[in-house]
């Protein structure tokens, strides 16, 4: 039984005169990794924006886990089990890994009347953040200040930062920004595992990596969603081709 | 061996409120006074460190909440009967929340720069109200006729006008504002707030609604700024509009940069140098003609401040630190 | 209220919103190409008023008076002014923080205030507007109107088409506009990037100082006037939208509008209204009505 844990439809943006994004739909499934590529400008920040709850759609629905959260801001989806990273890192550069990830935990039991109690002291919260922590791979980095790890462990704490509230469905925009090839190898490491038992968008722009690790492929070309297949069926559309893989890529 | 940082601190606040409460042994009534004034705008400026230097959110109209605890002070304690010292500091602080409460719904629709001017002309809606109206004799400011009773399950200690047991209310309000304080900054809304202020986005992809969280930094600090608001015009007797002006909200804004941002010690140290640095620029004997043009110099100070020492007094040792770093 | 009386409140407000637009449209060219808030900006304006009142006898006997010498030399005097406090000062505040920018510079208003003191003192002035404008014109009847607020209305437009055409029609006008978009680029297209700011600093201030100088002779020359104008310049540009210049002057003519006629309608409640419609305003657009980009 596929185990469709986000859907989108017909998800259309415009921006005065111009779309941004024109009646696009994915579904997300448990235990796969769903990439969307495209140049520059093809709509795919603001397809993400969409499916987050940042930006609102002008037309469509997105369902997450059964639910319409169309109307759902992003706070809303995010408890709902919805995570998402940034190209940019949104870390908490002055505070350690360990309180990034306890801070992003709070979320899930936030009791914010409760200003007698330490938030640090907080059973459930803490345990989330070591889960996150040692899933991403940073625990022996807990103790240290996130501003100084190297870019790559950055990137991994923006990836435990969505984990600390144990989402289902992960949207994860340019996880491998600015990464060497070892960090590289270390993010799909994380990424098949995680892949198990979470719904995964990835909106990327390393062509061997999307082809490396994603079970199904969109294609977005000026907003519109050219193709949508396995990574193979992808390859050979003569569409995508000449649209966007063939010239001079 | 390294005394632990909490320890130490705690340790130095206990220093610092025996040598506080110690003070009038050897002060006169002056020196009280004018402690006692700074014992207060250090509660209000306590109460604006909450809301720039944890939640990030600077606002320019905070001297509005101290303005309205005042006059609701003065406003109450126009009948020559005791009226009680709870229920007007409850007053006080009722009246600075319910209007920080729509001012906050609206001003945090908007960000950084607009936000800046949106507080300050929310301030300034309130101080026409006092300043062009007849609520409160205008620009004239009023006098309170009654006196708030200090009293304690029907024991009357003191008159709390009077200069020494205002000093010890005072200090003691300081007190547990700040203990206030920092359980909140080390508590989930406090972390809450913290996060916001340095990743708002971050905080909402976790799944922090921002918008209540900011609001309810917003009335708490304005409730605090009240509750400073109701000691100054226990204390003065009078009330008028230039407490609501702007160069109030400037005034209390640069004290907490003064002391330095994100240290609770910080907002009560910049109230302590902000007066005293005011004191010492209005003082002839050292200045001569040139203490008439105090503002001029203090100008400079700000001008000064911001560009040397970006992390206030507090970051001052850090500083020179540094300096010795490079030199040695 | 009559027709005429009506008339003569909206000409009022006009003028009123007009020479807002003056001030404004200066604190927001400056925010919407340089990014920093100038709390400072009401202190030009309250500058070119007591220029008015101080430069006059010194055009009198140096160069033989005249209104138009008068503004000419206080424009001069201010560009020089915008000029080198934006090399010697604001420059500085680029790339701070915005608290850094607003504490920066309210200390300057605290100099500006306590150098206005020491140089030209405290009291409040009159300044009499120049002969052949004092006179009034017939309204109806029974009202006249005087001449010289129709003068500052139309100094004002001449000035908000001049900026329109230099915005809208000019390289230099597309070099401000390319500035606040993006510093860096403006640069690598060529721009001198510093000359640029340095340029639209002096025209800011010699906006302020300039509208100032010819509303001296009808609001007088006090030392609270500088802050007061700054506040209502602030809800004007808030209403209009930070660094829109189209933005600051449909909402100074707002501002004009609700002030004048709450005052003759509601008197004493008359200044909290224009607040009261910017916080109804913020409540349906929360970056003004023109928001920038």
């Amino acid at each position: 039984m596929v185990d469709v844990l986000l859907a989108a439809d017909g998800i259309t943006r415009r921006f005065g005169g111009l779309v941004a994004v024109n009646a696009v739909s994915l579904r997300l499934e448990r235990g796969s990794v769903h990439a969307v590529i495209g140049t520059n400008g093809a709509g795919k920040s603001t397809l993400i924006n969409i499916l987050s709850g940042e930006i609102g759609a002008s037309a469509g629905k997105v369902e997450l886990l059964g639910e319409d959260v169309t109307t759902l801001s992003q706070p809303q989806r995010a408890l709902r089990g919805l995570g998402r990273s940034y190209q940019r890192s949104t870390i908490f550069p002055h505070f350690t890994v360990a309180e990034n990830c306890r801070l992003a935990a709070q979320a899930t039991r936030q009791r914010p009347w409760a200003i007698w109690e330490f938030a640090g002291a907080c059973p459930q919260t803490t345990g989330r953040a070591r889960s996150a922590i040692d899933r991403a791979g940073l625990a022996q980095d807990a103790e240290r200040l996130a501003g100084s790890l190297p870019h790559g462990r950055k990137r991994q704490l923006e990836i435990a930062l969505c984990l600390a509230t144990t989402p289902r469905v992960l949207l994860l925009d340019e996880p491998l920004a600015g990464m060497g090839p070892e960090e590289t190898e270390r993010m799909l490491a994380l990424l098949s595992q995680l892949k198990a038992d979470h719904a995964i968008l990835l909106v990327e722009h390393d062509m061997d990596a999307v082809f490396r690790i994603a079970d199904r492929i969109t294609v977005m070309v000026n907003g519109i969603a050219i193709a949508s297949d396995t990574p193979q069926s992808v390859r050979a559309n003569p569409e995508v081709q000449r649209a966007y893989l063939g010239d001079g890529h | 061996m390294k005394v632990p940082l909490p320890a130490r601190q705690a340790v130095a606040a206990v220093i610092v409120v025996a040598l506080l409460a110690a003070f009038p042994l050897i002060g006169g009534k002056y020196e009280i006074d004018l402690i006692a004034r700074i014992l207060v705008l250090a509660i209000f400026a306590l109460s604006l460190e909450l809301l720039v230097g944890q939640t990030g959110l600077v606002s320019f109209g905070h001297a509005a909440f101290f303005g309205l605890g005042a006059y609701t002070t003065a406003l109450l304690l126009q009948d020559p009967d005791p009226r009680s010292f709870w229920l007007i500091l409850a007053a006080s602080m009722l009246v600075a929340g319910a209007y920080a409460l729509p001012v906050a719904a609206l001003s945090l629709r908007t960000r950084g720069v607009y936000f800046i001017m949106v507080t300050l002309a929310f301030a300034q809606l309130v101080y026409y109200v006092f300043h062009d109206t007849k609520i409160a004799k205008g620009s004239d400011g009023i006098y309170l006729t009654g006196v708030p009773e200090f009293s304690l399950a029907g024991w009357v200690p003191f008159n709390v006008t009077r200069s020494l047991p205002f000093y010890y209310v005072a200090l003691g309000a300081l007190c547990l504002v700040y203990a206030l304080l920092v359980a909140l900054g080390r508590s989930r809304f406090g972390r809450a707030l913290a996060g916001i202020r340095v990743n708002e986005q971050r905080m909402r992809a976790a799944g922090f609604a921002t918008y209540p969280y900011k609001i309810a930094a917003f009335v708490v600090a304005a409730m605090l700024a009240g509750l400073a608001g109701f000691l100054k015009a226990t204390k003065d007797g009078y009330v008028n509009p230039e407490m609501l002006a702007w160069h109030e909200s400037g005034a209390v804004l640069l004290m907490i940069i003064l002391g330095g941002l994100g240290k609770w010690r910080g907002a009560v140290l910049g109230a302590f140098a902000f007066v005293l640095l005011q004191e010492f620029f209005k003082n002839d004997a050292v200045f001569g003609e040139f203490a008439k043009r105090w503002q001029l110099l203090l100008g400079f100070t700000i001008i000064a401040c911001v560009l040397f020492l970006p992390h206030g007094l507090i970051g001052l040792p850090a500083r020179l630190r540094q300096r010795e770093h490079r030199h040695g | 209220m009559n027709a005429t009386t009506f008339l003569v409140q909206c000409l009022n407000a006009v003028q009123y919103g007009l020479l807002l637009f003056l001030v404004a449209s200066g604190l927001t060219l400056i925010f919407g190409a340089m990014n920093i808030i100038n709390l400072a900006h009401g202190s030009f304006y309250m500058v070119g008023a007591y220029m008015a009142y101080a430069l006059a006898p010194f055009v009198g006997d140096y160069l033989g008076g005249g209104f138009f010498t008068t503004l000419l030399v206080g424009l001069l005097l201010s560009i020089a002014l915008g000029y080198v406090l934006e090399w010697g000062f604001f420059s500085f505040l680029y790339e701070r923080e915005h608290l850094q920018q607003v504490l920066m510079t309210y200390g300057l208003i605290l100099i500006f205030e306590e150098l206005r003191s020491i140089i030209v003192g405290d009291d409040v002035h009159g300044v009499a507007a120049p002969a052949w404008l004092a006179g009034t014109i017939p309204l109806g009847s029974l009202m006249t109107y005087p001449v010289y607020r129709l003068f500052i209305s139309a100094v004002c437009l001449l000035v908000a088409l001049g900026m329109y055409l230099v915005l809208s029609r000019t390289r230099l006008g597309m070099a401000i506009r390319a500035g606040s978009v993006n510093r860096e680029m403006a640069q690598s297209l060529g721009v001198n990037i510093d000359f640029l700011y340095r340029l639209v600093f002096a025209a800011g201030v010699a906006l302020a100082v300039l509208a100032g100088m010819i509303a001296a002779p009808i609001s007088s020359v006090y030392p609270g006037m500088g802050g007061q104008v700054l506040i209502i310049c602030f809800v004007v540009v808030v209403i209009g939208g930070i660094g829109s210049v189209r933005g600051a002057f449909i909402a100074a003519l707002l501002v004009g509008f609700v002030d004048t006629f709450g005052k003759v309608f509601f008197q004493e409640a008359a200044g909290v209204l224009v607040y009261l419609m910017m916080a109804a305003i913020l409540l349906w657009k929360p970056e003004g009505l023109f928001r920038q980009g």
